[in-house]
């Protein structure tokens, strides 16, 4: 046994060189003969762009090259494309409006991009850009959804109404049927804020050509350097994968910000090849957030029709969700496939209907961010259910148990789409009840009463769909690529390992975690093998890291590649032990005959397949290197139940988190402290959409949080410890039986802390609160519950 | 272009900057020593905190000729060799370190903590940090690692 397999926590291999400053992020990269970008990005949120005058720019010191639209366009630059092609309601596709990545003609948003100057220095190119001279016509923004609809002003003039795809999920008529027949109808109005990403390293890049071989090279902060090949080659650039590289170094944080194929990538590849030099790209924080990709923006009316009893009997949602100024690589797919495909959530409600208005608005593009649709959907449901309990007068954790599937259910068809494999929603339910102590909360709000604070407890269940995804079923529901992944597990002739993955890390110790697959698997310790990713030239193929899939997906197929490996050095040692390849064992790193003493190590079947001396060579070839494509049947299923407990101090509305308590099912655990830290990481995140964080566009679409000064980001001091355990359920679609740990608690946690702050307030007669529900904002609900009060 | 020199993890080091130069940049960029990160652009985030003559300081606050003289440590002066200082060793031990991008500002800044205050409660801790963004770990293991780093440094 090596102590290094799956179950245990060993500390990261990564952390080594992150902790002295050794690891290697985009900016921490320089190539010879360098030169270095700056983005001029438009102030305007909605402009025509009728001249841009860049002949005192070219002249300035230092600088190489500047170039606009016109250019791009002029040399026949593609259209950043979408990955995912969401139907109308009447089967027509959606709109797909060009996305060019230097703006031509208009711009949409604070931040497009409008040119790139290319200097010696940073500060030449950054200086230089400011004597472009660009004559914009600036036009009426739009920024709210119902403004958008309304369809005064056209984000795209080819897109009516501003509207992107008008989709539908369920089946209509069997709600209204439901609805028909209800005891009780409960419904709720919700916005889900939105988010703004902030990884902390901000995006960067650096782009190469090689005029000797015509070969083009990126570094770049992405999360699927495949994804981009395939999309800015592809699409953008043309330009056919064996001629383009792309490495995603060490890359700090992405939580989905850094899947998309962004403008800056095309610009500074396409200029490459121009000025025939490197040339090197970082964001300042404040291009961050005007141009990453943002999060949510959801606008939702939902009803819940119960029978008397308060069993589930249909569900109604309508959804508009704000797409931003163009649609970004999933942007289509998060408030669609992965949002309202969850809306059965852990319940057996039997009727759903769905659906969803897409908006274009003159904002930065919104797209997947930590849960993508699912913490949308979460939200929804579990602000309605426990809605629904205080309307209809049945305790929240009864109401909740009553309509939960139960495990002999599984697997339970719901009636928008999903199959869920396997779960056991009531289990962890009652374990995150017992470990909050539930039961003992009146007594704790009464102790608080006395102290002048107001108490509160909520609930959150919730289930999702990660392991992303079946290539077939997303292919069906409008995915462009497949979503399988791909391992090459190569063993070197003394029998250390080296294993090319298609996902990445940035932050998810995949390097720890893979590397114990392997461990297991060949029963060699962890420090012989070297997990690789992020290399279009190493790594054979991949789609990449997100909708926590890189376990659940990338998992399966080191592990079919290494069960390849073992397969072949079987014969090997059946070879040189001259016996049957069927007795031939193995465990614990070593082949064994069954029935003798017979014996090989694992580095010495290694040795023989590279200096095949004596060796079955009419049966099999040399060497121990083998590739594995691993493609889900479904998705995988994370469920779990989080309960949050908060004291409100009603003199100031600040709201203290007392208590956090999150029961995960995620299926096996491989690396426990490396699943604890992802859960805290998503509970902070869940903690601060549902506190702090909001980003706001003034009417004109002038981005007002634009720097940490304005957007609040969750700081130490602002969070509590954590209580956090996994209670999995084995069993889910794939052979390692994970489901994924990455976005639970960014899904599970905010309608938790809504629904206890709500709890809180609720002998005030406060029923609403909408997230960030910052302290101003409770402390205004407060006053206004007592000016009512007062009134009567 | 002025010369700005200064002594960086115990070598003297000098280079010619544009008086402009942050001594941020003068590290990452001059002396190629990219530990120090550069997170934000308006000294919120705390990635780049190294110490200056004792103290953590944002190294984004500072022009790198404010610091001519100075002494200046950042991340990659604390390792022995392979053998981590014992900050480092509680941030491995506890997981307090995803991504790794805030992480060197993150253990300067708690190297700084403990120096003031040898054995800080866990809300000491959080109010310190109230300069250092993370995103990644929720803040709960950083928390856990400095309070075990400050207990290994008590001995």
């Amino acid at each position: 046994m090596t102590g290094t397999g799956i179950g245990a926590s060993v500390k990261r291999v990564e952390d080594q060189r992150f902790l002295t400053g050794n690891g290697n992020y985009t900016d921490d990269i320089n190539r010879p003969g360098q030169s270095h970008a700056w983005i001029l990005r438009s102030p305007h949120a909605h402009a025509t762009l009728n001249s841009v005058d860049i002949s005192k720019a070219v002249k300035a010191e230092g600088v190489i090259a500047v170039f606009t639209g016109a250019d791009m366009a002029a040399d026949g630059v593609g259209s950043i494309p979408c990955g995912w092609q969401i139907h109308n309601k009447d089967g027509s596709p959606m709109m797909e409006p060009g996305h060019p990545p230097l703006a031509h003609e208009k711009v949409r948003y604070v931040g497009d991009q409008v040119a790139i100057v290319i200097a010696a220095t940073r500060d030449a190119a950054r200086d230089a850009a400011e004597l472009i001279e660009v004559d914009y016509g600036v036009l009426p923004a739009v920024v709210d959804m119902d403004s958008a609809l309304a369809g005064g002003t056209l984000v795209h003039d080819d897109v009516p109404n501003n509207r992107c795809f008008d989709w539908e999920i369920g089946e209509k008529d069997a709600v209204d049927e439901a609805f028909a027949k209800a005891d009780h109808v409960v419904s709720i109005d919700l916005v889900n804020n939105r988010l703004i990403p902030n990884a902390m390293e901000p995006r960067a890049a650096i782009s190469d050509f090689d005029r000797s071989t015509s070969q083009y090279t990126l570094f770049t902060t992405s999360q699927n350097p495949h994804v981009i090949r395939l999309l800015m080659g592809a699409f953008v650039l043309q330009i056919p994968e064996h001629k383009l590289r792309v490495v995603a170094p060490d890359v700090g944080g992405g939580f989905g910000s850094k899947i998309f194929h962004y403008a800056e990538e095309a610009i500074l590849t396409w200029a490459a090849a121009k000025v025939h030099q490197p040339i090197k790209w970082t964001a300042e924080r404040s291009e961050s957030f005007a141009t990453d990709a943002h999060g949510r923006d959801h606008e939702s009316h939902a009803e819940l029709a119960l029978d008397k009893s308060g069993k589930f009997l249909g569900l109604r949602v309508a959804t508009k969700a704000n797409i931003g100024a163009y649609l970004s690589t999933f942007g289509s797919s998060v408030p669609t496939y992965l949002y309202a495909t969850l809306m059965a959530g852990v319940y057996t409600t039997p009727a759903i209907y769905a659906e969803v208005q897409t908006v274009f608005t003159n904002t930065v593009p919104v797209d997947a961010y930590r849960g993508a649709g699912r913490p949308e959907c979460t939200y929804l449901l579990e602000r309605l259910v426990t809605k629904a309990a205080r309307d209809i007068g049945i305790d929240p954790v009864e109401l909740r148990k009553m309509n939960m599937i139960q495990p002999d259910q599984y697997p339970y068809q719901t009636p928008v789409a999903l199959q869920y494999d396997c779960g056991d929603s009531p289990a962890t339910f009652e374990s995150a009840l017992k470990a909050s102590d539930y039961a003992g909360f009146e007594k704790r709000r009464t102790d608080a009463e006395k102290s002048g604070k107001l108490r509160g407890i909520g609930i959150s269940t919730y289930i999702e769909a990660c392991g992303i995804a079946p290539s077939a079923v997303a292919g069906a529901l409008g995915a462009r690529a497949g979503l399988y992944e791909s391992a090459q597990v190569r063993v070197h002739p003394t029998g250390s390992v080296t294993v090319y993955t298609g996902t990445h890390s940035h932050g998810q110790g995949h390097e720890t975690t893979f590397a114990q697959l392997v461990s297991e698997s060949f029963g060699i310790p962890i420090d012989q093998i070297e997990i690789s990713h992020g290399d279009t030239d190493q790594v054979q193929f991949g789609m990449g890291t997100y909708g926590s899939r890189s376990l659940a997906v990338g998992g399966p197929a080191i592990l079919n590649a290494c069960n390849k490996v073992i397969d072949k050095a079987k014969k090997i040692a059946a070879h040189i032990m001259e016996a049957d390849v069927s007795d031939i064992e193995f465990a614990d790193g070593k082949f064994t005959v069954a029935g003798t003493d017979k014996e090989m190590a694992f580095a010495e079947i290694s040795l023989a397949a590279y200096v095949p001396h004596n060796y079955p060579i009419e049966e099999i070839e040399p060497g121990l290197d083998e590739n594995a494509f691993y493609d889900p049947l479904n998705f995988s299923f994370p469920g779990g139940a989080h309960i949050c407990e908060v004291e409100i101090d009603p003199e100031t509305g600040d709201v203290e988190v007392i208590s956090f308590t999150a029961v995960d099912d995620v299926g096996r655990v491989v690396n426990p402290m490396i699943v604890e830290g992802q859960v805290h990481g998503g509970l902070a995140q869940g903690l601060g959409q549902a506190m702090l964080e909001g980003c706001v566009y003034d009417d004109d679409g002038q981005l007002l949080t634009g720097s940490y000064m304005d957007y609040t980001m969750p700081r130490a001091d602002d969070l509590p410890n954590f209580s956090v355990a996994t209670q999995g359920v084995m069993g889910a679609s794939n052979p390692l039986e994970v489901k994924g740990v990455g976005e639970v608690g960014a899904i599970g946690s905010p309608p938790a802390v809504i629904n206890a702050i709500l709890d809180a307030l609720a002998p005030l007669g406060v029923d609403d609160i909408s997230m960030p529900a910052t302290s101003q904002k409770v402390w205004q609900a407060i006053q206004e519950s007592n000016v009512r009060q007062a009134a009567e | 272009m002025p010369t700005v020199s200064m002594t960086v993890n115990g070598k003297s080091v000098s280079a010619e900057v544009e008086p402009r130069t942050l001594l941020v940049q003068y590290l990452r960029e001059s002396l190629g020593m990219t530990g120090t990160h550069v997170g934000c652009d308006t000294s919120q985030c705390g990635a780049c905190v190294v110490h200056v003559n004792g103290e953590s300081l944002k190294s984004c606050t500072m022009l790198a000729a404010q610091a001519e003289g100075a002494d200046v440590a950042t991340i990659e002066g604390l390792a022995n060799g392979d053998e981590l200082h014992p900050m480092q060793e509680a941030f491995r031990e506890n997981h307090g370190l995803q991504c790794g991008f805030c992480t060197p500002g993150m253990v300067m800044s708690a190297l700084d903590l403990v120096q003031k205050n040898p054995d800080p409660s866990e809300q000491e801790v959080r109010e310190w940090l109230e300069g250092n963004l993370c995103r990644c770990t929720g803040y709960h293991n950083i928390v856990k690692s400095i309070l075990a780093g400050a207990e290994a440094l008590r001995g």
